[in-house]
């Protein structure tokens, strides 16, 4: 997808949708850790990258120099152009407190771990018929007819919208995270996500459900309904955020079991170590950096940031700090220190951790109680998406 | 042993729930707490200390 100029020097120059950089941006952490920890450039806008767990950690928590007001990776030319009927974006990933504070404590119940355990078994039957249904052919795309499909479906069951429409779903997810660097694309699929919502909106004025649109309707702040904007913010919100991200780390990690023959078959013979692979995996393979935007002039670890510059919160690259993880680089299913931050560091802790644990989870679960034996059908056939959201779009493996 | 979570720092990762069911409650916001007034029994210190060593947000210290 990406169509850019070759980066020569990566401390001043980098790009995050440099092909090579997709593939394997470890290999370019290494490097700048060692070179300069906080790489700069120019391209898409004044950007910073730091590559270290303490830097990233650190940025994380000042959230009063670091605003989340815009947090995409990939910004659209010039500025960001807000959607005038979204005049809060998306609440609370892309907001600051206090709106973050209170939009956040509406989301969180809905993927507490009570509520995530009764989401459990529609998302082992899910899956269950999913391998069902290319068990037997001997090869199949295990990120086009898998993992991609497991999200999308449980997420539309918690926000009460069609499951029959996850590919149209997924299909604006991708324009809008994916597919970000094209403007038109990115517009497109953020239009089509946005009338389907104000359309469920209208609906649920008169039929109101059980799901989590119409309790956010339904909410009052300070005696009156809350802003439809916010509403709509947020639906929006848990849409896109509970589809690219844990598809990715499902696809991530079954690349790395198909490649992996010890690991894989050591997870078939000790399942319960699952719990702890899936927290390795997350590490290993995080599949979300997210950004931040600078709120006025200031100097961190030496480097001079300057108000409306971007940072990229690199949690994949934190993951990855040899200063923080013995043995960074390599996958260790049974890892007992793991202070990962695939999930972010601070107040803005994904609020559907718990959601995507468990569905990582059960999807590695069901997929190996029937499929314990696969390799990866030819390495150069994998492709990756990366940017915002990093992991595989097309995985062809051969099942044994 | 006695633990304590630091609600301040807490954040809701929720790890040392999933390592230590026995030893935290998590509400519906995410927010642990140590049960039994943070009292760890005995076997259960290891379990504990993996726990503390897990936080991402270096919310659970010994007392």
């Amino acid at each position: 997808m990406a169509r850019t100029q070759p980066v020569e020097r990566w401390e001043t120059d980098f790009d995050v949708l440099d092909a090579g950089y997709i593939a394997d941006p470890f290999s370019v952490w290494d490097r700048l850790r060692g070179t300069c920890p906080i790489a700069h450039t120019e391209r898409r806008g004044s950007t910073w990258l730091p590559t270290r767990y303490e830097d990233v950690v650190a940025l994380a928590h000042d959230v009063e120099h670091f605003s989340s007001q815009k947090i995409a990776v990939i910004p659209l030319d010039g500025d960001e152009p807000e959607e005038p009927v979204l005049a809060y974006g998306l609440p609370p990933i892309s907001a600051d407190p206090p709106l973050h504070t209170w939009t956040r404590r509406l989301l969180l119940p809905w993927f507490s771990h009570r509520r995530v355990e009764g989401y459990e078994g529609l998302t082992r039957t899910l899956c269950a018929g999913l391998v069902d249904s290319f068990a037997s052919d001997g090869r199949v795309d295990a990120a086009g007819r898998y993992a991609q499909q497991i999200p999308v479906r449980v997420i539309a069951h918690v926000l009460g919208v069609p499951p029959e429409m996850a590919d149209t779903f997924t299909g604006w997810v991708r324009d809008v995270l994916e597919f970000a660097d094209d403007p038109e694309r990115r517009a497109r699929g953020g239009d089509a996500l946005l009338d389907f919502f104000v359309a469920e909106v209208a609906r649920r004025k008169t039929e109101p459900g059980e799901d989590l649109l119409s309790e956010l309707l339904a909410t009052e702040v300070d005696g009156a309904p809350m802003d439809e904007a916010i509403v709509l913010g947020t639906a929006a919100l848990v849409l896109i955020a509970g589809v690219d991200t844990t598809w990715s780390a499902i696809g991530s990690s079954l690349w790395h079991l198909a490649g992996h023959p010890d690991d894989r078959r050591r997870l078939v013979a000790e399942p319960e170590l699952m719990p702890l692979a899936v927290e390795e995996l997350l590490r290993a393979y995080s599949p979300v950096t997210m950004a931040r935007v600078v709120v006025e002039d200031t100097e961190f670890q030496g480097c001079p940031m300057h108000a409306g510059d971007k940072v990229l919160m690199n949690f994949p690259g934190a993951n990855r700090d040899p200063a923080a993880f013995e043995d960074a680089d390599r996958v260790v299913l049974d890892r007992a220190l793991n202070r990962h931050v695939a999930f972010g560091s601070g107040i803005h802790r994904c609020a559907g951790s718990n959601l995507a644990r468990m569905e990582l989870r059960v999807a590695l679960e069901e997929w190996l109680r029937r499929i314990p034996e696969f390799h990866l059908a030819d390495d150069a056939e994998v492709t990756w998406a990366g940017g915002q959201v990093r992991g595989p779009r097309s995985l062809p493996v051969v099942l044994s | 042993m006695r633990i304590r979570v630091d609600p301040d720092k807490c954040q809701g990762h929720a790890r040392c729930y999933g390592l230590a069911p026995e030893l935290f409650d998590v509400d519906d916001y995410g927010l642990s707490t140590a049960v039994d007034g943070g009292n760890v029994p005995p076997g259960l210190e290891d379990k504990a200390r993996l726990a503390i060593a897990n936080c991402p947000e270096y919310a659970i210290e010994e007392l």
